[in-house]
Order: C-alpha cells, then structure tokens, then sequence
C-alpha cells in the first residue's frame, strides 16, 4: 500500500470476478479436433474451428456435463432448458467474429463458494456459469502478427462471482478455492500455465459510509492468481488515492502490467462494445432431463471443504493436517487408502506430509505416479510399529518403495534392516562400545549424562544402524549404573 | 446437335440403363450446351469442362464394371454458395476471391456418393442476397425466355442453366424464395424442402434460421429424386430432424383424389399481376378436375411477413457474413491494424447490397434497438407459423402464385430495393414457417415469360406437395415448353 493502513479503514472494496475455466474433454466444442495444449500452431484445426464458409458447431456434450458437475458441486439451480448465443465482436484469434456464448439463458443459476482468509470463513455466491467457445491466440513478431487457432473451440466455461469478494486476500482465497473444487470434480486440468483458468476483475471502491457502489473498473484476462491478488492489490490502492485526493474514478476497462506492477488504461466506456447478442439459429436448445441431472448429481465427489472436516473428525488429525491432505483430490484418495489400510492415522499422516510430499515435490511427482502404494505405505508403518525396523531403517526403506516401488517386509529382509533386538548381539556390540570408549564410561560414571547418548551412538554404528535403539540404550545403562 | 443435355435426369437414367448414350456423352452435351448459348444466358461463373469429362468416363467405367448408382454420372450445376470439395465457392462476391473448398457440403456428399458429378458454379446475387441475380459481383445472368430479362434470384444461374439447356438440374438454396421464384422466373421445377430436412452444413450461410438446400429441375420427379438422396439428418447438421425420409418417387400419382387444397385470400390481393393471377387460378380449378376439394383459407399475418424477414434474416447475416475479414480466407486489403484491415477488405469487397443488409442488421440488434426490432420480429414470425398450422388443420397443401409477376426487366428493380423486396411476398412467410414450397410451370405471359404455381406444404410433407406438384404437371403441357434459346437443339 502506498498509503497508510488508515486510509484503507475508510474504504470498502467490492470486486467480483468472471472466471474462464477450459474444461477437460478429449474434443473441441463444436468440432471433432482434439483439446490438447503445446501442438505445433494450427495443427489442431478444422474448417468447423477456423469458422469456413457453410460450417456447422454441433455441440460437444461432455463439455454441457462437465458444467453441470461444476455448477452442482457449487450448490447452483441447473436449467432444464438452456440455449446459445452469439456475441459479436471483430477480433482477429476470433474465428467466425462472433463467439458462440450463453446470453439469458445460461447452464446454471446462483451458487455459493465457501473460502477462508486467515481463519476467518466466507461464503462468495456465484451468479451463473455458462458454457461457450475459446478463441484462438494472437501471436506478435518484429514485423508481422499471426494467429494460432489451436485453442479456437476449446470448451470455456465462465464462472460469474457475486460482488461479495472485499479484498484482494479474499480474491485469492477465492480463485484457490474454486480452483480446488475443479480439480476435485475433473472438470479442469486447471493449469495456469497453459491458460486453463483466466479471470476478468471487476473492482470498485466506496468510503464507508456511502450506500451506493463505487465506480466499477474492470481488469482483463488476468491469467495467474498472484497477478490477480498483486493487481487488486494496487488497483484498490490507486482507486482510494484518487478518491483521497478529490479526484473520481471514470468507468473504463484496464490491463495489468506485470512487469512494472501497475494497471494501465485500455479503453473508456465509450468505446465499450455492444455485443448484439442475439440466438444462435445453428444449435438447438440444450433440454436436460431431472433423471440426467440427478444422475450427475449422484457422482458428484466430496468436496474439499467437507473432506477436511471430516479427516478432522474421523482419523483425529489436526485443522492443519487436514486441510494440506484434503487440499489435492489425489493425496487425499492416497491418505484414506492408506490410513485405512493401515489403522494408524496419525503415522500415516505423517509419512505424507513429510517424506511423501517432500520426494514428490523433489522429483515433481504428481500422487498419481508415485511407486509406494498405499497397501506398502500401511504395511511400513506396520513394520516401525512392530518394532522390526528401526526408523532411520524405515527411512531408507521409504526412500527405496518411493523409488522403485515394491514390498516392504522385502526390502528389508533384502537390505538385512532387520532391527537387532537379541540381548545376546546387543550385549557384544555394547561389550565393543565399552572396551573401546573407556573414557565415555568414566565421563558417564562421573555425571556426565550426556556420553551415554555417545555410546548408544557407538552401538548403532556397530550393528550398522540395525541395532533397537531404546534396547541398547536400557542395557547400557543398566550395565554402566551397575558395572 | 442432339438432345441429351435437354433431357430429364429420368428419360437419362434410362438411355444410360440401356446402353443408348454414356455418362461422356451426356457432360460433352451439357458442355456443347454451355459452349453454345452461356455467353448470352451467362448462367456459369466457372466451370472445369476436362474434370467434367474424366468424373463422367469414371462413372461410365464404374457402369460398366457393373456398379449400381443412383445417379450414374449425372452431371448437376451447384449454386456458387455450395461448398464442392477442390472447386472454388465464391457466393458471387469477391470477398471469397481465391478461396477453394476443403470439403463437400453433406448434400453434395449424398449426391456424390448417389454417382452424381459437378461441373461448375452457377451464378448468384451475392451472399444470396437479392431477387434478380443482378447483384452477382461477377456478371448478369440472363433469363433464356427472354434475355432482356432477369432470371429471378438469388438461385437464378441455377434456374437458368435448367431452362436454357445448360445443366441437367441444379441445386440452388431458398431463404426467403430464392429457389422458388427463379424457377418460377424460367419455367423450372423448384423445390424448397422444410427447414430441417435438408442439411444445410456446406452452404454458406445467408440467414442460418431460414437457409435451405434444394432441387431446381426440368421436371417434378427430378426434383422428388433428388430430395430423397439428399434429405434426413445429418449429424454435421443440429438443425437437421430425425424424422424419416419417405420414397418421394412413390408418393406421385395422377390424380388428387382425397387431397384438400387450400387458397390463402391474402395472396389473391392488389397488386399481383393479372396474367399471373388468371394463370393461378386456372391451375387451380384444373387441381379441382382432378379429383382435390379446394378450401379458402386464411394467412392473416401475411402482410407482416415481407418486415419481419428483412429484420431476421439481415440480423443472422450480420453475424454470418462477420467472418469474410480477410483474415484466414478470400480477397484482402492489408491495414495497419486488424481493424484498418478489416474495413478496408469490407469496404471493397462487399457489393452495395450486402452492405446494406449487414448495416440493417447490426442495426436492429443494436442494444436499445433489439426489442424493437429483434424480438418483435421473432414474436411475429411465431404468429405467421401458427397462421400455417392453423391452415394445414384444414387443407393438405396450399396452393398460391409464387410471385406477382413474371420476370423483370434487367435493371427495372435494382435501383428500388423496396420494390424488389415486395416481389418475394408470397415465398417470404412459408420460408419464416419453416414450412416446404415447390414451383412448378403453370403458364406464360402474353410476352412469353413463365408463370409459376407455388404448392406449400406442412413441414415435412414435401411427399404432399411433389404429388399435388405431379399431378398438375402430369396433366398440362408447360413443363414441355422450350426458350427460343435453346431452338438448335432440334427438337425431342
């Protein structure tokens, strides 16, 4: 903030946001070319998609039930019936000039996002979310321009905020949620990187006092979530500087600059365009049955937010612990197989969010693809708790079901971890320690508490780390306090 | 010169079935046709006479290797709007100069598959937009009755081509009549199938909610052939409707017994030529001979219909035509920006016409404009496809004239485009119902132009009207009648 935290206190921000999602489908929305990102341009095209002369869109119906799942799980009204419009505008990445949208009569009606900013919750309602067509992607050389029409037809589905979001914290909040759900559904791959989610913000401020809203300001095509939250955050800062200094805010669309951190003026309301959307003539209405709605509705999966609550209640683990398991649909899967699997809910949780999720983000490993499986996951805790490994033993063994997948019980019978719990071999290894540590066992002797760490220490490098370190540790200490 | 290229595809099938003439020979006739009088007629914008002749020597080869075709190398004339594999597709404008086809429009494909061959693009008002042919960007056509006349349009190069001997039959597209009136213009068998029954994916798109593909051919069952291999759903196509497609051929018989035939009273108003009118209604009481109880019945909306079309129809043209920038296909102006090049391409590639209802359209779905305009529009197009339900409550087919007059003068309408939109009043509201209409040849003026009889069908009933169509033509002589054009060909 340029200004200080006082003059924020002044104001209220309101901003709501449209969010394109490209929905995960194996074709393109009016035509049979593939929905795939990173193809060499203008390879994943047809004359349906580069709009030729006398070509047709027949509509793709896993991108209508892919929305429908999205508009479900966000608590939305579903239409029965819905249609297609188009919407006109020149641009050259549009093919036809004109996108095939839904005007007034969209998929889906009124919902609500749960978010949570610095443990405070919040419900965010959704206005509608309608299904329409991507365009292709403009691309500037030194001297000329071309388009890549690859993207031209890949399935969008625009999610409409209420104006209810407040800050640029809770717009973050906001998209991760929303970003979550998705995920959890299978509706988007949601990958920034490649565009799958794009947002449209509109923001505004008020002084506190004043009823009516502030005058809107939209930023554009805003494709990371930082951006956005770093856009807000400056957009809110210039609107109540303005304000602060007597000036008003003139309604116009901006874009946001992300190497120099400002918003930049793009066009006034005066040059805003009017789209004359009007019915598209080449789709029929979408009419869905209540029993196909229903029978979506039945494979919805648990939602994130319900899935923490109940990790919390059903295996006893901490807000925290739950939040970061239930966070990604695939981790969660893998943490209730094993825990299942296993009984014990707490080790496994904990095997995840440390070793687990650390050599996943080591090596870039999505769950999906990691070798442990649940079942050996289970079957080392299993091990550990039984006492036949040691944990720096069940460490390495972790290291090697994390690398090449396997057996447990296995690796280590195969890597000879097998704890050393046999009074007999303790008492040789504990014999060597002495013998060669005189002066650790007259330090000990002496008071020093800390030299009988040392030789437990000794007796572990002795036996090759396979030694059970609480049993060395009793027995020396009996044989130091009594020898 | 012989006669093949002024035979039906009928009496042709046959003379191939029995081994009198081959597929060769019919293109080399039809070509000899185009050689001979479409410098006068005009009725061909291109046409590639070598690739003509070697489709038909594979088919007679196909033939003689004992392949069964419907339509054994029958060459058909394609409206410039049709997408044909390989061949350019200009709709008459130069916005699509350079432009070639990638693919088969599917009623194309259907023929293709049927055996049928392509050889050429037949003239058109461009984008399908006008009545006379005369705003082709590319040249006049000339009607073969008389060349000091039109042809009609917007299908007119099609029409023409049929009449002056120039192609076997031609498919042409009706939006708002054009498949109607120009043969109705050139003494054709035109047929506008209902909205749905033919796919529409290929054709370029003028008016999306209206545009429809059909026959225009020198006799009704040519036209009831050539819908029954191009109609049903397409899956290109979400407008086409699963509803099945009858044998047409078999629907045709002699007589109209049992059949009840309505006469719409909006349509016998002032303002219709009377030589057409007296044509029209002694077609009528000939439909009565027989064997059809002819009906009055009423269309109150009618006189709407002309307004609400050159709202609706310019609204969808707006949008469809948004797509010839330049950009990916077709002629263009270079700019500075997208913009500048846009409407520099625009600007000088659209023809007067084109612009006109572009700027119409975007007009009436103009925010603030649109309820006005727009969604009235659509309000009175439901009221004028009720007034056709109610009707075919009460009659089996409706007969009228298919336009107040016989074919203009060149040059008598294009400087009034008002006037030119009036002369399509009686084609205009089946095509806002959706609903079927075929022309057929019902008489000649005093100045020898042709006077055609429009038969309007339920949707889906085109097997209604092709019979009423039969019937009548089965019993007069004007589908026989030749131009004076075509006087080399020696007689049948």
């Amino acid at each position: 903030m340029t200004r200080g935290a006082g003059d924020l206190m002044d104001y209220r921000v309101t901003i709501g946001l449209e969010t394109h999602v490209q929905l995960k489908t194996q074709t393109k929305i009016w035509c049979g070319c593939r929905n795939r990102f990173g193809q060499p341009p203008n390879t994943d095209v047809c004359p349906v998609c580069l709009g030729y002369p006398g070509t047709l869109p027949v509509l793709n119906r896993e991108s209508v039930r892919l929305t429908v799942m999205a508009g479900l799980m966000l608590g939305c009204r579903i239409n029965e019936r819905s249609t297609f419009d188009r919407k006109s505008y020149f641009y050259p990445d549009m093919p036809k000039n004109y996108q095939i949208s839904q005007y007034d009569e969209p998929l889906c009606l009124g919902g609500r996002l749960e978010i949570e900013v610095n443990g405070r919750k919040k419900s965010i309602g959704i206005t509608r979310i309608h299904l329409e067509e991507d365009v292709g992607k403009s691309i500037h050389y030194e001297q000329s321009s071309g388009v890549d029409f690859n993207r031209a037809g890949t399935p969008l589905m625009e999610i409409v905020s209420e104006p209810e979001i407040e800050s640029a914290d809770e717009a973050f909040a906001y998209l991760t949620a929303l970003k979550q759900v998705l995920l959890y559904g299978g509706i988007s791959d949601c990958n920034l990187e490649e565009g799958n989610i794009r947002s449209d913000i509109n923001c505004s401020v008020r002084p506190v006092e004043r009823e009516e809203l502030g005058t809107k300001i939209e930023i554009k095509n805003m494709n990371t979530f930082r951006g956005v939250h770093r856009s807000l955050v400056y957009e809110i800062s210039r609107q109540i500087n303005v304000l602060n200094d007597g000036g008003s805010i003139s309604q116009e669309t901006r874009r946001w600059n992300d190497e120099t951190g400002v918003t930049e003026a793009m066009r006034t309301k005066e040059y805003a365009h009017d789209y004359r959307y009007f019915p598209e003539p080449d789709l029929m209405p979408v009419v869905l049955t209540r029993e196909q709605i229903e029978g979506w509705r039945a494979t919805i999966p648990e939602l994130p937010g319900d899935r923490r609550a109940r990790f919390v209640r059903e295996y006893g683990l901490s807000e925290y612990d739950a939040g970061v398991l239930s966070a990604d649909r695939n981790v969660a899967d893998y943490y209730e197989e094993a825990a299942r699997a296993s009984g014990h809910f707490k080790a496994v949780s904990n095997w995840i969010m440390t070793d687990m999720l650390h050599a996943m983000s080591e090596g870039a490993i999505p769950i999906q693809e990691v070798k442990i499986t649940p079942g050996a996951l289970a079957g080392l805790i299993d091990l550990v708790d039984r006492q036949v490994i040691n944990r720096p033993s069940a460490k390495r063994v972790f290291t090697i079901l994390f690398e090449k997948g396997g057996n447990p019980a296995d690796i280590v019978e195969q890597e000879g971890l097998s704890q050393v719990r046999d009074t007999e071999s303790l008492e040789t290894y504990i014999d060597e320690a002495i013998t060669a540590h005189p002066q650790s066992v007259s330090d000990y002797r002496s008071g020093k508490k800390a030299a009988l760490k040392f030789l437990v220490g000794q007796v572990m490098r002795l036996s090759k780390g396979k030694a059970d370190p609480q049993m060395a540790l009793e027995m020396l200490r009996e044989r130091l306090d009594t020898g | 010169m012989s006669s093949l290229s002024a035979l039906t595809i009928h009496e042709l099938i046959d003379l191939l079935d029995r081994g009198v003439c081959s597929s060769e020979d019919v293109v080399t006739e039809v070509l000899s046709a185009i050689d001979a009088r479409d410098e006068r007629v005009g009725a061909y914008l291109d046409y590639d006479a070598e690739g003509a002749l070697a489709a038909a020597r594979s088919a007679d080869d196909a033939r003689s290797k004992g392949a069964e075709r419907i339509l054994p190398g029958i060459p058909i004339g394609i409206k410039d709007v049709l997408n044909v594999k390989g061949d350019t597709c200009r709709c008459g404008s130069r916005i699509l100069e350079g432009y070639v086809s990638p693919y088969d429009a599917t009623a194309v494909a259907r023929l293709r598959q049927a055996g049928a061959l392509f050889l050429g693009r037949l003239n058109m008002d461009e984008f399908a937009m006008g009545s006379t042919n005369e705003n082709s960007a590319f040249q006049i056509t000339h009607n073969p009755w008389n060349l000091e006349h039109v042809p009609g349009g917007s299908s007119g190069g099609s029409a023409a081509a049929v009449a002056a001997g120039e192609a076997v039959a031609a498919l042409g597209t009706d939006t708002g009549g054009s498949i109607r009136q120009p043969a109705s213009f050139c003494g054709c068998v035109g047929l506008k199938p209902t909205y749905g029954r033919v796919s529409r994916f290929g054709a370029t798109a003028f008016a999306s909610s209206l545009d429809q593909i059909g026959p225009i051919t020198r006799c009704v069952r040519d036209a009831a052939l050539l819908l029954g291999i191009m109609a049903g759903r397409d899956p290109l196509d979400s407008t086409t409707v699963e509803v099945p497609v009858p044998n047409y051929q078999e629907a045709l018989a002699d007589d109209l017994k049992g059949m009840k035939l309505g006469i719409p009273r909006e349509y016998f108003v002032e303002g219709i030529d009377k030589e057409v009118e007296q044509s029209i209604r002694k077609a009528i009481r000939l439909c009565g001979d027989l064997g059809a109880e002819i009906v009055e019945i009423s269309l109150p909306h009618t006189e709407y219909a002309v307004a609400v079309y050159y709202i609706l129809a310019t609204a969808e043209a707006s949008a469809n035509l948004a797509r010839f920038d330049g950009v990916r296909y077709g002629a263009r102006d270079e700019g500075h920006d997208p913009m500048d090049l846009y409407v520099k391409t625009r600007a000088r590639y659209f023809g007067p016409e084109v612009k006109r209802r572009i700027i119409l359209g975007t007009y009436v779905l103009s925010s603030g404009y649109y309820d006005a305009y727009y969604r009235r529009g659509q309000k009175v197009r439901t009221l004028i496809r009720r007034d056709f339900e109610q009707a075919f409550q009460e009659c089996d087919a409706i007969l009228a004239p298919v336009a107040p007059t016989t074919a203009y003068r060149l040059g008598e309408k294009i400087e009034d485009p008002l006037q030119m939109y009036l002369g399509d009043i009686f084609t205009i509201p089946a095509s806002l119902a959706g609903m079927c209409g075929l022309s057929v040849p019902c008489g000649f003026s005093d100045a020898g132009l042709p006077i055609g009889l429009q038969i309007i069908g339920d949707a889906f009933r085109e097997d209604r009207v092709l019979r009423v169509g039969y019937a009548y033509e089965q019993s007069t002589e004007w589908h026989k009648r030749i131009p004076p054009i075509r006087d080399d060909e020696g007689g049948r």
